[in-house]
């Protein structure tokens, strides 16, 4: 059918063609052409009348229009296109002014071939779609075959789908591809076509421009090279366009719309298309359907849909109580705790305690939110009235609702401890009796703080040293000071020899340390001392030693000095082994090994028992019955055996710095103290980790010291307080020893944060002595 | 050695535990529907004892879900619903792109749904854990229904929370369990006791909310999602062991009464239904309409000794609340409009009173102003134009006070103008050591039956109790006292030894002199506290390092109360005393 359709297409086109070629030439209508077309379309009138003739022919002079705005934009660049197609236009229009207006689908499709000849081929592909598309539409529409032919016979009346320029048979190609040739193209013999002879320069362009009067009107036909001027119709059309007015004069564009599918019933049908076959036919399709879904409904394979529920239903859910129902998982549950009740200061009229001050209330606006103990202002309202809503009311519930499902539970046993239980179970004070308990006597007479205090060991005198460079001896029992000795500089240290057959001090100052026989006590024994010193008599090979033993000037003779050992460096501590003869020395020096020096008084010998540095060394002490020597630097102490020379145990303090030590007068136990404010219980037998630690004291120790007989240990510091201890050491060994402070002795005063600077226990009576930094001397007893 | 390496944190504590997002891909739920279904399901994070081992040897803050817990979840149908709810969300946003509008039609109508029943039997296998749990479920409902019906959630939901918390007030009217109220700045906490179980709920203040930004919405939503659920069959159960009608009816007397008024204000039957039910002025319908149902008397059991007692004190309280539940009955009150009109209503029918308020208030009004048996007529206002002499005209705090002290409390206090004394907490029980506000000491010594005094004595009374608690206060600080003084003797005694050494060390010549020594009175007492005292405080040096951490902390504790409670007692004198000073003046101005 398409094939038929075509050809007799083609035919129609080539006789329309034949038709407008005059129209082309002469710029005048050709009544006959005209009367021809008006002829075809007589035929079609009723046709296209009924088949929404008005819409198509409005459509397609909007489009049109629309193609020929592009045009216009187009082709306003070039000017010789324009007036072409102005031509046309006019040319259009001037055949359209004699036509009808009944008919502007025929008018308007004219100019538009017209145009399309001159033009790509572009457009004539469109339109010739749509006017397929047309086609097909009435086909459908068409019921009858009758009527099918006849749409078809109408149909490619005025077709201008296939048209071509029979003029010029090139196509549609870009004409410039004949810039170089002579001629254009070829017409429908296969003649070629000459370009017209023209040879005009730009000068002759020029010249023809100034002296023709129609040259604005004149355009040049590309296809065929000729120039072509535009009638006044023409022209009047290509203003009309420019100005964006319709192309017809005529055309009224604002006439009254029909209103065809109203809702007023017609008596008319719209369409006098008889009723389909079918539409009087029940379906068997839909019968079959209709069937099946019968079928359907009688088995109950479809039920009507139920109603939605929109409420709730709610029914005894609990109405058997089935122990199944309760789960492992409910034991392992942990119920979120309740929310806290509200206190009286959340009241809306809360009594005027529970109101915050202004500070208060500063403070609660500074502090962050979490940290705060209430999370609002108390506040005070007249009456209810005047309460307003909580405006944190939303963000409490959500927090909530966020701790319910984003907060980890956890089963806490809160153990309600009583604090009474805590304390530990200790032996009375009282039952341990005796220690010392009250202060009794106070020795005054130093200008300065007394660093250092020992007892002689009868018991019966005290000596002390002191920063204002004296030695002062004390008799025990009344305080009088017996004896002062000024020596050349603060007293570091001073200790009584503790053989009772010996009346001899060491006092250290500086980088000496001197001997001195105080004279006091049993005159045979002083005198005994005295020719013990005297009766050295130096060896006969001299050796070489680190400290330089001299003997007192007579001056100084009679004041009691009796030896003076000048060492290298400055002396911190001495101390005497248990039998009298030998005397340590301690100058502490991080770079050296000479930190310990022992002597024998009897022999006037030293020694150095150390080769290496092992750190700073605070203080030594010797093993009152065995022969081990303990030293201890900063935070351990180290305990040699003097025989086999060798280390035998090292004492981990853990403390940062040992300020002093004392060793039991058993000798398996040893207590430090340290300026970390701890005092460290050490049993030797045990481990090398201390057995106790006592934090007792405020401020540094300075000073410990342990009682000769009684279970008594006492330690000093900063504080100004002593605090004695009764320290029971079992002979069982499976015994530990039993440590229980007795004893806060208070007494010294602060004087440039240093309270207690020695302490030191009476040999016989369970009486402690405490030198502190202001001064003194006291006896607790 | 034999035998393959073990690999760390592939056995112990980390096998236990699962993170959040191992437990959503579990699961394959998108976060939050993860989240909503840990709500629904009561899911909650653990913290590991662990941590870092369950972590991998990370330290990285993560949330922990026990494994056990994830794979209970997985057995959830609901699981299967939020799938299917995701599909339906996908179908319809695909039929709307394509604009196939009967297919968004039906694909709505198909729209899947889930029900929470079975999760509430699961979660609470008793009444009685349901019970447990609804102080939450009910602050949140009362929340929502507060909400107004645009925005933040569905409308069908606000609609239900007001109705499920009207059914609720409707449950505690009739079964008269409620016990304490509690007038704050949040709102307004109730208090009842249902079946023994003690319910907590705080009602938010008749205000329009202003939605915060901050919060998620969708949470609250999920959680009122399961809690009206909850409530629902709570209520259901509820009711049916009153034998009252489940949706409540109310009763076809009072039906017919209120028929008459302000029907044709309501567009629907049931919205003036609901209305009606929330005025609360009305009894509700009985499945079996039977009088008054008759207590059941317990049965007394010979007891002997503690038993005894113990059995006397329960009959007691028992009587106590009986008293209680018929505070008002025989109370005809008249709610002006200016006072919170449901809360009233509510409080006063619970303890038996009888209710109305102006007719152009709310539906529900059961008599008028005019009525001459009104008794108490409830005003928040300065004053009133027109009074009636035979009623008392007071201000709402009253109502709230009698029913915390359990009588009804003189109404010289709460009359119009006055100046209302504090609105104390029902919840707060004072221990031993605790302040107490002196109005809750006169409150006290009033419900114990004595009668309070005129004003003069009372405030000398408050003087007493005041000095009482301060020196209850004062103890700890007198033992310290004590010590202070005994140093500065001892003080004193070396001052003065030291200048007579210095006297004596300048070599000058000792006035000797024997001088009367006094005679020190020795306090045995005072000495035997002394030395335990100190025995105490040796002791506590020789504790270990962890129990003194302990001790110190609980002693801390301690102190810190104490100080809180003093401060708030010398606030308290501070402010009585700036109040007389200002009687005096006023005093001294007048004459």
């Amino acid at each position: 059918m398409s094939k038929a359709k075509d050809k007799s297409s083609k035919k129609r086109n080539i006789e329309e063609d034949e038709e407008q070629l005059p129209i082309f030439d002469n710029n005048n209508k050709n009544a006959g052409a005209l009367d021809n077309d008006e002829g075809d379309s007589d035929v079609s009138d009723s046709e296209e009348s009924v088949f929404s003739g008005l819409e198509d022919s409005g459509s397609d002079s909007d489009d049109d229009d629309d193609d020929d705005d592009d045009d216009v934009e187009e082709e306003d660049a070039d000017e010789d296109l324009d007036n072409e197609d102005a031509n046309v236009k006019a040319n259009g229009q001037s055949s359209g002014d004699a036509e009808t207006t009944e008919r502007p689908s025929d008018d308007v499709s004219k100019p538009k071939h017209d145009e399309k000849s001159s033009k790509g081929k572009r457009m004539k592909k469109k339109e010739r779609k749509k006017e397929r598309g047309e086609g097909e539409e009435k086909e459908k529409s068409d019921g009858d075959a009758g009527l099918k032919v006849l749409a078809q016979v109408d149909e490619y009346e005025h077709d201008t789908s296939d048209e071509e320029d029979i003029r010029n048979t090139v196509g549609n190609i870009p004409m410039e591809w004949y810039k170089d040739y002579p001629h254009v193209g070829y017409n429908l013999d296969g003649k070629k076509i000459f370009k017209p002879i023209r040879n005009k320069d730009e000068l002759d362009e020029f010249l023809d421009k100034m002296e023709n009067p129609d040259y604005w009107r004149t355009v040049q036909d590309k296809m065929t090279g000729t120039d072509i001027r535009l009638s006044d119709e023409q022209v009047d059309l290509v203003h009309r366009l420019q100005e964006g007015k319709f192309g017809d004069v005529n055309f009224n564009e604002y006439e009254p719309a029909v209103d065809f599918f109203s809702n007023e019933v017609m008596i008319h049908p719209v369409t006098n298309r008889p009723m389909d076959k079918r539409s009087f036919i029940p379906s068997l399709i839909e019968k079959e359907k209709v069937s099946k879904l019968v079928h359907a409904i009688k088995m109950g394979w479809i039920k009507p849909r139920k109603p939605k529920e929109t409420e709730p239903q709610y029914y005894d859910l609990w109405a058997k109580e089935d122990p199944d129902a309760i789960l492992g998982r409910h034991k392992m549950h942990v119920p979120a705790p309740k929310m806290r009740l509200p206190g009286h200061e959340e009241s809306y009229n809360p009594p005027p305690e529970y109101l915050l001050s202004e500070e208060e209330r500063l403070a609660w606006e500074q502090q962050d939110p979490e940290e705060r103990k209430l999370n609002f202002l108390p506040q005070k309202y007249p009456c209810l009235r005047a309460v307003p809503a909580f405006s944190r009311f939303i963000h409490e519930r959500f927090e909530r609702c966020l701790d319910l499902y984003l907060c980890p539970r956890q089963r806490k046993m809160r153990v309600n401890v009583n604090p009474e239980d805590l304390i530990p179970k200790l032996p009375k004070p009282k039952d341990l009796q005796p220690f010392p308990t009250t202060q009794s006597l106070v020795y005054l007479g130093h200008t300065s703080l007394v660093r250092c205090i020992s007892v002689s060991p009868t018991g019966q005198w005290l000596v002390s040293g002191s920063d204002d460079s004296t030695v002062r001896f004390w008799e025990v029992g009344t305080g009088r000071c017996v004896k002062t000795l000024e020596v050349g500089g603060a007293v570091k240290s001073v200790a009584w020899n503790p053989n009772p057959a010996v009346c001899l001090v060491a006092v250290s100052f500086e980088g000496t340390v001197l001997l001195v026989n105080p004279g006091l006590g049993d005159k045979l024994v002083c005198s005994a001392t005295d020719q013990l010193i005297s009766s050295y008599e130096p060896p006969v090979e001299q050796r070489e030693q680190p400290v330089q033993w001299n003997e007192a000037e007579s001056r100084e003779q009679e004041l009691g000095h009796r030896l003076v050992l000048q060492h290298p460096k400055a002396v911190k501590q001495v101390t005497w082994h248990g039998k009298g003869d030998y005397l340590a020395c301690v100058m502490p020096d991080n770079s050296s090994h000479l930190q310990v020096v022992i002597h024998q008084v009897s022999k006037r010998r030293t020694q150095n028992p150390f080769r290496k540095n092992k750190g700073l060394v605070q203080c030594v002490s010797f093993h009152p019955v065995r022969p081990y020597f303990f030293v201890a630097t900063q935070r351990y102490v180290r305990v040699y055996n003097l025989i086999k020379q060798e280390l035998t145990k090292k004492l981990m303090a853990n403390c940062k710095w040992i300020s002093s030590m004392a060793i039991h007068p058993g000798g398996d136990n040893l207590i430090c103290g340290s300026y970390d404010c701890r005092l460290t219980w050490f049993d030797l037998d045990l481990a090398t980790k201390p057995y106790k630690v006592l934090r007792h004291h405020k401020k540094a120790l300075r000073g410990v010291a342990y009682h000769k007989n009684y279970p008594l240990f006492a330690s000093g510091s900063d504080d100004g307080s002593v605090i004695v201890c009764h320290g029971m050491v079992y002979n069982d060994l499976l015994q530990n020893p039993l440590i229980v402070p007795v004893k806060v002795l208070k007494g010294h005063t602060i004087t440039h944060d240093l309270g207690v600077l020695d302490v030191t226990f009476h040999p016989t009576q369970p009486w402690v002595f405490s030198s502190g930094a202001d001064g003194t001397v006291r006896l607790f007893t | 050695m034999g035998g393959l390496q073990k690999k760390k944190f592939e056995s112990g504590a980390v096998t236990n535990y699962i993170t959040r997002n191992k437990a959503r891909k579990k699961l394959s739920l998108s976060l939050p529907d993860f989240r909503r279904l840990c709500i629904l399901k009561g899911i909650y994070p653990h913290e590991p004892k662990h941590k870092k081992k369950v972590n991998k040897g990370s330290t990285a803050p993560r949330t922990f879900y026990l494994l056990k817990d994830i794979r209970f979840l997985m057995h959830e149908p609901i699981v299967g619903k939020f799938r299917a709810y995701k599909i339906f969300v996908r179908k319809l946003r695909k039929a709307y792109a394509k604009a196939q509008w009967s297919d968004v039609e039906r694909i709505r109508e198909n729209k899947p749904g889930y029900k929470l029943d079975h999760i509430i039997k699961e979660r609470y296998p008793s009444f009685i854990d349901a019970l447990r749990d609804l102080d939450d479920a009910l602050s949140m409902c009362f929340l929502f229904s507060t909400f107004a019906r645009t925005g933040k959630c569905h409308v069908q939901t606000i609609q239900l929370c007001r109705r499920l918390s009207v059914e609720w007030m409707n449950y505690v009217v009739a079964s008269r369990s409620l016990r304490k109220v509690f007038l704050s700045i949040k709102g307004i906490y109730y208090q009842a006791e249902v079946l023994g179980q003690t319910v907590t709920w705080l009602v938010p203040y008749q205000f329009a909310h202003d939605h915060p930004t901050d919060v998620d919405y969708r949470v609250m939503a999920t959680f009122t999602e399961f809690y009206t659920t909850l409530l629902g069959f709570v209520n259901f159960r509820l009711y049916q062991s009153l034998n009252l009608l489940y949706p409540p009816k109310l009763d076809s007397k009072a039906e017919t009464e209120l028929k008459a008024a302000g029907e044709e204000d309501y567009a629907m039957d049931s919205e003036s239904y609901l209305e009606k039910l929330s005025a609360l002025s009305a009894s509700l319908a009985r499945v079996i309409s039977t009088a008054e149902e008759e207590e059941a008397e317990p049965d007394h059991f010979p007891a002997e000794g503690e038993d005894l007692e113990r059995m006397e004190e329960r009959e007691k309280a028992q009587k106590e609340q009986e008293a209680q539940k018929r505070l008002f009955e025989g109370l005809k009150f008249f709610l002006t409009r200016e006072v919170p009109r449901e809360s009233l209503a509510f409080l006063i029918r619970c303890f038996g009173g009888q209710v109305s308020w102006d007719k152009s208030l709310c539906i529900g009004s059961t008599y008028d102003v005019t009525d001459e048996t009104i008794t108490h007529q409830i005003v928040d206002r300065p004053s009133i134009e027109k009074q009636y002499i035979n009623r008392y005209y007071i201000q709402p705090q009253w109502v709230y006070d009698c029913i915390n002290a359990k009588i009804l409390l003189p109404v010289e206090d709460y009359f119009l103008g006055v100046t209302l004394p504090p609105h104390l907490s029902p919840f707060v029980e004072e221990k031993e050591g605790d302040y107490v506000p002196p109005e809750k000491l006169k409150l006290m010594a009033l419900q114990r039956g004595e009668q309070p005094a005129k004003e003069q004595e009372d405030e000398e009374e408050d003087d007493d109790e005041e000095e009482e608690v301060d020196d209850d206060d004062d103890d700890d600080e007198e033992e310290e006292e004590d010590d202070e003084e005994a140093e500065e003797e001892e003080l004193a005694d070396e001052a003065n030894l030291k200048k007579m050494e210095q006297q004596r060390s300048q070599g000058k010549a000792l006035s000797v002199k024997v001088t009367p020594g006094k005679v020190k009175a020795e306090n045995r007492l005072r000495t035997e506290e002394e030395e335990k005292a100190e025995e105490k405080r040796l002791a506590i040096m020789m504790m270990k390092k962890k129990e003194k951490y302990l001790y110190d902390k609980i002693m801390f504790g301690k102190k810190r109360k104490v100080r809180e409670a003093n401060k708030l007692a010398a606030k308290r004198k501070a402010h009585d005393e700036a109040g007389k000073a200002d009687k005096k003046k006023k005093k001294a101005k007048k004459q």
